[in-house]
């Protein structure tokens, strides 16, 4: 049996800072204050902090794929005796802070388990993601019951769902149980020093398992896969569906599962700064992201990036990597301007292929 | 220049080729002394210097800025320096707003043969920035976190519209259906709390056509993207307020556009809203009185009285009405305009300069640049070529600080300029919740108090005050040197 542990319930604050002990940087849920929105992101603990168990705004994967990252910078210097000899000095900068995310939830920690396969076990494995992802220990802690835009379960996660945590964190009357999932986790609560909850175990079961029965049935989506490919060319589906969307990058900046980047060259190599060179997020929404150095773009319309996306999501990765790229977490639906929905999207192209497929 | 390291602050002039640039050059011919503050950027006109050149300059650390060209009615071009002064008055009245001193810019006119007047200037700008010392930078201010009051009154009675036309404008829209390509309204979203824009082709998409204070979304942004189509589009006051200044800058043809109009009662401040319900809940009901409406989440009722829930721009408004429709439906609403400041304007107002900064530091270090507010926006039309992303010249760090984010809506305000009509979608759609209207709203104050109370969105046939000049600015003061 795996290692269990108990704390109570205003213990959670203790734990985080216990594990920010010796340099470790611990992201806790952080309600930013005087915000005109509810607005939760993932902030270092700091004594002093307040933290929430709220499902955050904003998703923790800018533990392993940061908003901005810089890869190198690089430096031009001339040989002062001779003026024609230069010399390009190069240097990679690779981070990679202990790092643990403390109270995300399940679909949060299913996206780092999406990111992996791509970052780690394609062809050739991502070095600064892999410098970060191997520092890192994720303790989500469950969720009791699902919301209005939330859908992990039919997707392959769940409320309680273990994918991509090395702690699972369950709410149980008077306090939480700790379950070590990974070898990481119980090195994690090997060193807390928290008491043993092995007999608190059955009162975590029966909360995950009421979260469960919490949920509306989720629909079918095993069709998902081919109807989309099948709906592929069918333009006037796509308008249709994507008619009021804005085309901004809401859904995939607050998705935890999209990792598409782009990389750019700031800075002048002569100057005393030197250049360096960034890779941040980049979205398939964006017109930037597919338009060619000719000028030509080959997804101009918002209808053919929505379908990127969506295709990717539900048939593209899932075909080179098994899980669907999705983890539910509703944020692309909460956060966008026009309400957008993409399990909507999804179930209606699987209606639409019926008979098709 | 070393010897002169700590006495030199960093002043970037921007001097038109025809005039100014001549006139520092015989300044210089004539040995008349100058201080060495100043780096030159030579620009064929002050018609080319965009109002982004001095807002990053002076984001990136510059301590002043001066442009200096033709003096009116001697531009080389004949109008290029009256079209720069609107837009350089523009310029120094938003600077505060952002946390920038106003007095760290200044405009003025000096031909090829003023070398002495050339001199004066220079020697009178540079001293002034000397006493105002380093500008302060983003980097170091101290991040502050305010929120605005809401406790507002309303120039016109806020409600829900319970008792609205609708019935009267869905048939109106049906029979007028079979004319137009759709029509754009509303529909419920994914939960009885949102409605999402609707395009209805059939008689049965009119159906679900709804009205009343969750209509938050402006459906005029779509119109531009239908330029040639039919297309009939339902509004509120404030959304017909972006049909006209579209109309104004020729964006889409009046003859296209068929638009039905109801009298908005007010809509609902979402993020208020979801401040109360949380952001993640299950939508039991939605239930409406004239008054407010009733949310049930989680099986926990929460009462919303549009009163002390409505957006920040329904107080202010006064266009509940369409000010431009072809069929209109219920009672007009009569609201007599009075001072008005909106709530974020007025939180900023209160502040100093350097809380002002420390505020938008704060609130920008959340951005995550997903460019909604960009998008949201009915006047933003440059769409896929927006200069935020061009990569050359690559006006935007991909870096992810502050200033690069605020530059940003520094562009997104500018380029609004006598544009913006207050929607409120830039705000509303972002989803971190950072109170960006404001920018816009300080430059709508700025055009009002620049071009004689102009509004933009009033009268289709208005040309936009910086689309046009006049040799003698009535409301200009030009700074006396």
């Amino acid at each position: 049996m795996s290692k269990i542990r108990f704390v109570a319930s205003d213990g959670l604050p203790g734990l985080a800072a216990s594990l920010a002990k010796g340099g470790r940087r611990v992201l806790v849920p952080v309600e930013k204050p005087a915000a005109s929105k509810p607005s939760v992101v993932f902030a270092p603990y700091e004594p002093g902090v307040k933290m929430t168990l709220a499902k955050a705004t904003v998703p923790p994967k800018e533990a392993v794929l940061p908003e901005c990252e810089t890869l190198m910078t690089f430096q031009k210097s001339r040989d002062p005796a001779d003026l024609n000899q230069t010399t390009l000095a190069l240097t990679a900068v690779e981070e990679g802070v202990p790092t643990v995310v403390f109270a995300c939830r399940p679909c949060d920690a299913r996206g780092f388990a999406a990111l992996d396969k791509p970052f780690l076990e394609g062809l050739y494995a991502d070095p600064y993601y892999k410098a970060r992802r191997e520092k890192l220990t994720v303790a989500s802690l469950t969720c009791a019951t699902g919301c209005e835009t939330c859908f992990c379960h039919w997707v392959g996660g769940g409320p309680t769902s273990p994918i991509g945590s090395d702690v699972l964190i369950t709410e149980i009357e008077g306090g939480y149980v700790l379950q070590a999932m990974t070898p990481k986790g119980e090195e994690l609560l090997e060193a807390s020093g928290l008491p043993d909850g092995a007999d608190k175990f059955p009162l975590a079961e029966a909360a995950r398992k009421a979260a469960w029965a919490s949920l509306v049935p989720a629909p079918d989506l095993t069709a998902a896969r081919e109807s989309l490919k099948a709906m592929f060319e069918d333009t006037a589906f796509w308008e249709a569906e994507t008619a009021r969307c804005l085309s901004c990058g809401a859904c995939t900046y607050f998705c935890p599962t999209c990792y598409c980047f782009n990389i750019t060259d700031e800075g002048e190599p002569q100057s005393p700064c030197g250049g360096r060179r960034l890779r941040s997020w980049d979205n398939c929404m964006s017109s930037l992201y597919t338009r060619e150095a000719s000028g030509h773009n080959p997804r101009p319309e918002k209808y053919q990036r929505m379908r990127n996306r969506v295709s990717h999501k539900f048939w593209t990765y899932p075909e080179n990597w098994g899980p669907y790229l999705c983890s539910g977490c509703g944020r692309c639906i909460t956060n966008c301007p026009v309400c957008l929905d993409i399990r909507a999207i999804v179930l209606d192209a699987v209606a639409a292929a019926k008979g098709k497929v | 220049m070393p010897v002169l390291e700590g006495k030199e602050l960093r002043i970037v002039g921007f001097l038109c080729n025809w005039c100014s640039y001549g006139g520092a050059d015989t300044a210089g011919v004539a040995r008349a002394g100058q201080p060495t503050d100043l780096r030159v950027i030579r620009v064929p006109c002050t018609g080319r210097v965009d109002p982004l050149f001095i807002v990053k300059a002076l984001l990136e650390g510059a301590d002043g800025v001066l442009v200096s060209g033709c003096h009116p009615r001697d531009c080389h071009y004949s109008v290029g320096n009256f079209y720069a002064r609107r837009r350089l008055e523009v310029v120094r009245e938003f600077l505060p707003v952002i946390g920038i001193d106003p007095r760290r810019f200044a405009y003025t006119w000096v031909s090829a043969s003023e070398g002495q007047r050339w001199q004066e200037v220079v020697q009178k700008f540079t001293a002034e920035i000397h006493d105002l010392g380093p500008a302060p930078r983003l980097e170091d201010a101290k991040p502050l976190l305010r929120l605005a009051d809401m406790a507002l009154t309303s120039l016109h009675p806020l409600g829900t519209g319970e008792k609205a036309a609708l019935a009267e404008l869905k048939e109106a829209i049906k029979q007028k259906l079979p004319e137009l390509d759709f029509v754009i309204g509303w529909q419920e979203g994914y939960d009885a709390a949102h409605t999402v824009p609707l395009f209805m082709k059939t008689p049965e998409d009119v159906d679900k056509l709804v009205w009343g204070p969750l209509n938050v979304n402006n459906p005029a942004v779509y119109l531009p993207q239908f330029k040639g189509k039919k297309v009939g589009i339902v509004v509120k006051g404030c959304d017909s307020r972006s049909i006209a200044e579209l109309l104004q800058e020729k964006l889409i043809n009046r003859e296209d556009v068929t638009i039905f109009s109801i009298p908005c009662e007010g809509v609902l401040d979402m993020a208020r809203v979801n401040t109360e319900l949380g952001r993640y809940t299950k939508i039991d009901s939605v239930t409406m009185d004239e008054a407010s409406v009733t949310i049930t989440a989680d099986g926990t009722e929460h009462r919303f009285c549009m009163t002390e829930c409505a957006q920040g721009k329904c107080y202010g408004c006064t266009t509940p009405g369409a000010v431009i429709a072809d069929q209109r439906f219920g009672t007009p609403v009569e609201v007599t305009p009075a001072a008005h400041t909106p709530p974020e304007l007025a939180m900023l107002d209160a502040m100093s300069l350097e809380e002002r900064m420390g505020f938008w530091k704060a609130q920008m270090e959340r951005c995550l640049r997903c460019y909604a507010c960009r998008n949201a926006c009915p006047m933003c039309v440059c769409r896929d070529y927006c200069i935020s992303d061009s990569r050359e010249p690559h006006w935007m760090s991909q870096g992810e600080s502050a200033r690069d984010k605020l530059f940003f809506q520094t562009i997104h305000a500018l380029h609004l300029a006598g544009r913006c009509t207050g929607c409120g979608e830039c705000q509303r759609a972002c989803p971190v919740g950072i109170p960006i209207l404001a920018l816009r709203q300080q430059i709508a104050r700025a055009v009002g108090k620049l071009f004689g109370g102009y509004q933009s969105g009033i009268n289709p046939e208005a040309i936009p005050p910086l689309l046009t000049y006049a040799v003698e600015e009535p409301h200009i003061h030009e700074r006396d040197w």
